[in-house]
């Protein structure tokens, strides 16, 4: 069967970028935004620190020594002083960032799958089912996140595994809220309906058609997510329902600093520091992230 | 006839994440009183940006680079050189001095306020009125522009209205100070065919009866046959062809308007099913990427590698009052 | 096969609104679409063409009526049972730039509705397939790598056409191909479709609100006012000699290159589908319109042979908008 001839013109100019070149300006931007890139290389410090600074540590995070307790820092051996018990606080604090962090990704993780399947389904499916998921959502959410997280973990026995689990069972909710709302908008686009049209299942519209138009919300949403987990187990420890000494985490030493406040600040100040470090540097990642990746900011036509 | 709007070399850049844009280059035209001026084109033409630029309502430097010259002539023989006005006297010339309507009424209209007292905003803003006496002239305009029950409608929102009165509402507010000018840019498109066949003939008659000049900036070659006195076609930010309506569309001499005439399906045509239309190959190119010489050559029949590819061409006179911008428009029929 | 391709009797598309109303979307529509051949449905905002598109394709249900599809009644069919017949009709948007997943490469935009309808397709094939689509539609095949924001407009429709066409439906539901295109691109649009019916021998429904598009490539053409079919006709019987004032007055407010004719201006907007006038929906608008107009609802009546118009008054005599006919002696 013979073509249409289509003439030269037909053709569009050649486009050298490979077909990545639509994340380009995003990329553009992004670094553009100072305080994302801050964020950034401060998670990345953080990151490579717990997880490699342990093995360079002489201390161990459980090593007592009381000859040498309440070292201030900076002072001898102890780079960041050491707490009641004579223990090195660098390698504790670095120790309880793997746990902290760890907690936080894993959270986000978890809360982030739970809430896109549950946005998904409600957002595609509509109707009762979905007003009965987001309702139900909404009954969750109406709870004060740290209530939940507090009655929950009074229940459960305390450990890294049961604190992700809460962390996220406190996180899914939003991600769920911006998944449904995109949904049930992208649902009715030209091309979900050119899709449906060709009679494809609801299981390839969910997910090939309109789940990759909406990762920019879910991924501003995810990383916001990993500094609320990183507080909120932080709370937790802190107030004892967390992770429990004598594995050091943000929060439980923070606890442990307490008493110490006027004789030994340094036990407050540095976990408290870290903390902020981390959340803030995951709300700045977040928050360039979603100016990046603002999809009205691209200029396609 | 004297001449109440005249542009020259007008020419528009726009400075983007992705590099510079000449979106208007070189555009010269002259305006008579109570004449309908028709700027014609596709998309990325250039039409609307012209029209932004002379009301100044495009962004400043260094986004935004105007230059050119565009003088108007108030009914007192004032010459104004809109270009350089400072903002403060540009304001009350938009409004009092020339008024604009847009495409989409809902997003002109302030959807928070009331028509009648945007009209009334209007007014009180360029017109030494009482509140009471502006409300009143609100309310006349509305009934003048033909919306049923005027007073009523005047306490309406614009949602309240459907598209043809949204667009009779944004008439009546750009009349309200009786402009000399008009500058209508796309303003049926939005509309239906016969909601648009009352804006058209609402035009001309408020023309006729104001004697006022109206700008009229379309792609609906139709609308331009039916409403216009002079026509300029633009292409990719050019003026490519100038000529009175009748001339342009019997007898073109610029192949893009030849073609843009060839593509439009007419009534009559349904005769000849089984023809086709004679489209134009190709695309309108790209603001970034507009090609060397002339910009139409790659979608010309008629085009050489001599001079079109390499020369820009200039606008040359083609008789009274018909200008083309083709270089082999002598030789060549279209 | 003499027998229809596509039937649609009594079809009607209800909506529930605010205040316990109803928007009548499509309100009793009936027609019949031959193998071959092209239908197109002209109207303005209001007339429930779109919807009629929507629920022809089961895209969504019918609130009453019946639809029947290569001699199988879709009307209830379920999801599931609709997927078998999908494959056999397909639809165009109107706007070229929500149309395309722009996630995706034209590749696997095309590839889909072969992965759904002819899965025993290996992945040669399917390419092959594809290039051959992409060249039918006048695009390079190595647009196949390409996505979409990287095309124009006009490409872009054609790429919709080439999924649309890609299994060889029998049916092609276009609803206003062209209207956001540029002017020469929707010729070549146009072109385009007329190329590809006459090869491949396809039945169009073609939804504009153009007229003078529709009188080019349409075989017969229905007429839609506020949900109702108004005017039925043969393309050239239709533009010769209108049957229905509101076909009149579309023709009328057409602004043509032919020059400068005679208006029939109507008054007033559009009536509101919710709450339609009683009677003849047309009767608030038209300058022909008596007392009796508003009792009934007037009904589809044929005036010759193929030609059918829901008119009280079929004695009237209405202006044709071709330049070489001429006008017959009007009776008030």
């Amino acid at each position: 069967m013979s073509a249409v001839a289509p003439s030269a013109a037909d053709l569009p100019p050649p486009v050298l970028a490979a077909p990545s070149a639509a994340r380009r300006p995003a990329l553009r931007r992004f670094m553009r935004h100072r305080l994302a890139m801050f964020g950034l290389v401060a998670i990345i410090v953080l990151v490579v620190a717990c997880a490699l600074g342990p093995y360079l540590s002489p201390y161990g995070p459980l090593t007592i020594d009381l000859r040498h307790r309440f070292q201030p820092p900076f002072e001898g051996r102890h780079w960041l002083g050491s707490d009641q018990l004579g223990r090195d606080l660098l390698v504790r604090l670095l120790l309880a960032g793997r746990i902290s962090l760890t907690v936080g990704f894993a959270a986000m993780g978890l809360s982030t799958a739970v809430g896109v399947v549950i946005g998904l389904v409600a957002g595609f499916y509509g109707g009762w089912v979905g007003t009965a998921l987001m309702r139900f959502v909404d009954a969750v959410l109406s709870f004060p996140a740290i209530f939940l997280l507090l009655t929950l973990a009074a229940l459960v026995s305390p450990g890294v595994l049961t604190i992700t689990l809460i962390v996220a069972l406190t996180a899914w909710m939003e991600v769920a809220r911006v998944v449904e709302g995109q949904v049930r908008s992208l649902r009715e686009r030209d091309f979900a309906i050119a899709a449906e049209a060709i009679g494809v299942s609801d299981a390839h519209l969910m997910l090939r058609e309109l789940l990759p138009n909406i990762m920019a919300p879910i991924v501003v949403a995810a990383t916001l997510n990993v500094a609320r987990a990183i507080l909120l187990e932080s709370y937790a420890s802190y107030l004892g329902y967390g992770i429990q000494p004598p594995t050091p985490s943000w929060g439980n030493m923070l606890n442990n600093a307490q008493e110490y406040l006027t004789s030994a600040p340094w036990l407050a100040i540095f976990p408290g520091a870290v903390i902020t470090l981390a959340v803030t540097g995951f709300n700045f990642l977040g928050d360039g992230l979603r100016d990046a990746l603002d999809p009205r900011l691209d200029v396609h036509r | 006839m004297t001449d109440v709007l005249m542009v020259e070399d007008l020419a528009v850049r726009f400075r983007g994440e992705s590099g510079v844009v000449d979106a208007v280059e070189g555009v010269s035209f002259r305006l008579r009183e109570g004449e309908t001026l028709a700027i014609v084109g596709e998309s990325s033409s250039g039409k609307s940006v012209t029209a932004l630029a002379l009301m100044r309502l495009l962004g400043g430097p260094p986004n935004c680079v105007v230059r050119g010259r565009a003088t108007f002539m108030r009914q007192d023989g004032e010459a104004l050189a809109l270009l350089s006005l400072p903002e403060t006297r540009m304001a009350s010339v938009r409004g009092r001095d020339v008024g604009m309507i847009f495409q989409e009424p809902m997003t002109s209209l302030n959807p928070v306020h009331r028509i009648g007292a945007q009209i009334v905003e209007g007014l009180l803003a360029h017109e030494r009125l009482s509140p009471r006496a502006a409300e009143k002239r609100a309310v006349a305009l509305l009934d003048h522009v033909g919306i049923p029950e005027p007073a009523l409608r005047a306490r309406a929102f614009p949602h309240q209205l459907s598209g043809g009165m949204r667009q009779r509402a944004m008439i009546a507010m750009a009349l309200a100070c009786r402009p000399r000018v008009l500058i209508a840019d796309e303003p049926t498109t939005a509309l239906d065919v016969t909601i648009q066949a009352q804006i058209l003939e609402l035009i001309r008659a408020l023309q006729h009866e104001t004697g006022m000049s109206v700008i009229f900036i379309t792609h609906n070659l139709g609308v331009v046959a039916e409403v216009a006195d002079r026509v300029l076609v633009m292409y990719a930010g050019q003026v490519v062809e100038d000529a009175p309506v009748d001339v342009l569309l019997h007898l073109p001499q610029m192949p893009y308007s030849a073609g843009l005439i060839g593509s439009v399906p007419r009534l009559d045509d349904v005769r000849r099913r089984g023809g086709r239309l004679a489209a134009i190959p190709g695309n309108v190119p790209d603001p970034n990427t507009r090609p060397a010489g002339c910009t139409f050559h790659p979608r010309c029949a008629h085009a050489r590698p001599d001079p079109c590819e390499t020369a820009r061409p200039a606008l040359e006179y083609v008789s009274d009052g018909h200008t083309v911008r083709c270089a082999r428009w002598r030789e060549i029929t279209v | 096969m003499n027998s229809p391709l596509l039937q649609v009797t009594d079809l009607a598309k209800h909506y529930p609104v605010a205040g316990g109303r109803t928007l009548r979307a499509v309100n009793g529509v009936s027609f019949t679409l031959r193998a071959g051949e092209v239908l197109g449905v002209v109207g303005e905002s209001g007339s429930g063409k779109t919807t009629l598109g929507r629920v022809v394709l089961r895209l969504t249900p019918p609130s009453a009526g019946e639809i029947v599809f290569r001699g199988q009644d879709v009307t209830h069919l379920s999801r599931r049972a609709l997927r078998k017949v999908r494959r056999h009709m397909q639809l165009v948007f109107q706007d070229p730039y929500a149309s395309l997943n722009p996630r995706m490469s034209v590749e696997q935009i095309l590839a889909i509705p072969l992965q759904v309808h002819e899965p025993s397709l290996g992945r040669a094939d399917r390419r092959s397939r594809i290039e051959e689509m992409l060249r039918t539609v006048g695009l390079f095949a190595e647009a196949a790598d390409r996505y979409p924001h990287e095309f124009s407009g006009g490409q872009r429709q054609r790429i919709g056409i080439a999924r649309a066409l890609i299994c060889r439906p029998e049916l092609l539901v276009a609803d206003e191909p062209v209207s956001a295109l540029d002017v020469s691109v929707q010729a070549q649009v146009v072109n385009l479709l007329l190329d590809l019916r006459e090869r491949l021998g396809l039945s169009i429904l073609f939804i504009a609100h153009d007229i003078a598009v529709v009188g080019m490539i349409s075989d017969r053409i229905a007429v839609m006012y506020l949900g109702r079919v108004v005017e039925i006709a043969d393309t050239l019987s239709l533009f010769n000699r209108p049957r229905h004032p509101y076909t009149e007055a579309l023709f009328s407010a057409v602004p043509d290159l032919g020059g400068r004719r005679d208006r029939i201006l109507l008054q007033g907007d559009v009536p509101s589908p919710v709450s339609p006038p009683s009677g003849c929906p047309f009767r608030t608008r038209c300058r022909y319109a008596e007392p009796d107009c508003a009792v009934e609802v007037p009904s589809l009546v044929e005036r010759s042979p193929g030609h059918l118009a829901a008119c009280h008054r079929p004695e009237l005599v209405l202006a044709s908008p071709l330049s070489d006919v001429a006008p017959l002696p009007r009776l008030r």
